[in-house]
């Protein structure tokens, strides 16, 4: 039970503790405010495709030759980039449980409404604001859409 | 077509929405998602590394042990008489007051019984009996629990169906709504504990249902569920209802 209240927090709550300094604002199906500097496409692309960091490719295939073993759980990533703005793509990946409460994505900028997470990552959240923004600057340069 | 009725519980939006629905799905051993080589390996005794810790359980049924110098044989007789046991755990135990694993029973024996030392929850020798035991039942089919064991699958259901870890997922997530699909490399089993204690390839090692758990914890980032807790039993006791029905592999290979 603890647990279900902890989750019922509201999203602003959620919003505010996961970045005290600046509350992130959700705009209808974006967030449009950066969360760290300009992102660099090249680190992006690292990131979704290290295990460790974005795991992104577990869920989602991606039009990325070069890597083997992609998921099939999640739309591919192709084409993200022409579908929508960054500021929507910001949100999807930093919060995707506002959109979809129900949905397998993990929302990597949360930090709270959290249920038994192990020690090392309580009160992180899966990537930091700069690491998001380097994300979005990657999915923005998929334009074309899979074959 | 098998009905599991699967509740999923609150989930993570500002409202603490009560939703249910059901999954049906024909229940399958993760045995027919493995390769070829890897099922010949388990259908061939002579190729499964496990059963050097069969081996080692043998001789540890018939040994001696404690201050009562009493083996598991001077009780049970024969190995054989664990027929169809391992197909009911875990269960309640009058004697305990409590659910237990078929791994915590051994260790009650070993301590009520032999009044030996006792072993750690996944110490070697706990491993081999357990083998040893589970093989007696290979091919019969997982039992269903009874009223004796229904608040632990209550329990267990509900942690089944509970968000969790830094990724806020929950194992019925995987296993009920996207067993058959890939995670990464993996085709995502309907995770059925038949096979325990397993060989598992990417271990090089026999290793418990407890341990294949931590597996899935950690893959999540969520924080175990201690050895031999309540909760850790509960989850098991869900899995061997859930999978009932479906037979024994024990020791089985998994990748
Ligand atoms: C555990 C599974 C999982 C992981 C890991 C995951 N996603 Fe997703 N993602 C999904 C699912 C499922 C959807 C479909 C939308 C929904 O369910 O809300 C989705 C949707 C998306 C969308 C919108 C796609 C569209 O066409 O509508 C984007 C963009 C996206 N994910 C990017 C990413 C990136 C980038 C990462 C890693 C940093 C990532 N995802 C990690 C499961 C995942
Ligand atoms: C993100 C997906 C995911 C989640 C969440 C998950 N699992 Fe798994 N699980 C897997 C995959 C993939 C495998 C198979 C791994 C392999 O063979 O490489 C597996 C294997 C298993 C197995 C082994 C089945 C066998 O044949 O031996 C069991 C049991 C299991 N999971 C139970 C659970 C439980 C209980 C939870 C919740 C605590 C859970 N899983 C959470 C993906 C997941």
């Amino acid at each position: 039970m603890v647990s279900h209240v902890l989750r019922a927090a509201s999203l602003a709550a959620v919003l505010l503790m996961a970045s005290p300094a600046k509350a992130q604002m959700i705009v209808g199906d974006a967030m449009p405010e950066p969360l760290a500097g300009a992102g660099d496409a090249m680190r992006g692309r690292a990131i979704i495709i290290d295990r460790q960091k974005g795991f992104c490719l577990l869920c989602h295939a991606a039009p990325l030759p070069d890597q083997r073993f992609m998921g099939n759980l999640a739309p591919n990533l192709a084409g993200a980039g022409a579908r929508y703005t960054q500021a929507q793509l910001r949100l999807r990946i930093a919060m995707p449980s506002h959109l979809n409460p129900d949905t397998l994505m993990p929302s990597y900028f949360r930090t709270a409404g959290l249920y038994a997470v192990a020690m090392p990552y309580v009160g992180k959240p899966i990537l930091d604001g700069q690491q998001i923004e380097d994300v979005v600057a990657f999915l923005m340069t998929l334009k074309e859409p899979a074959p | 077509m098998k009905r599991l009725a699967v509740l999923i519980a609150c989930l993570s939006g500002p409202v603490c929405a009560q939703d249910s629905k059901s999954v049906s799905f024909d229940k399958r051993s993760t045995f027919d998602l493995m390769k070829p080589e890897t099922q010949a390996m388990q259908r061939d005794d002579a190729s499964n590394p496990a059963m050097l810790w069969v081996q080692e359980g043998r001789a540890l049924w018939q040994a001696k042990a404690g201050s009562t110098d009493k083996a598991c044989q001077d009780c049970h007789g024969d190995v054989a008489s664990m027929k169809g046991v391992a197909t009911r755990y875990p269960a309640y135990s009058a004697a305990q007051q409590k659910v237990v694993t078929l791994g915590q029973q051994i260790q009650f024996c070993r301590a009520q019984e032999q009044k030996a030392e006792p072993w750690t929850a996944e110490a070697r020798p706990v491993l081999a009996l357990s083998a040893l035991v589970g093989l007696q039942s290979r091919g019969l089919p997982l039992a269903k629990t009874g009223p004796a064991e229904a608040r632990a699958v209550a329990e267990g259901r509900a942690l089944f169906t509970e968000r969790r870890g830094q990724m806020n997922l929950s194992c019925a997530q995987c296993h009920d709504d996207h067993a058959g699909q890939s995670l990464g490399g993996a085709i995502i089993p309907q995770g059925h504990p038949t096979g325990y204690p397993i060989y598992r390839l990417e271990w090089q090692d026999l290793g418990s249902l407890e341990r294949r758990l931590r597996n899935c914890l950690n893959g999540v980032r969520s924080e175990p569920w201690p050895s031999g807790s309540s909760e850790n039993v509960a989850v098991q006791t869900y899995l061997r209802e859930r999978a009932a029905g479906l037979p024994i592999e024990t020791p089985a290979i998994r990748p």
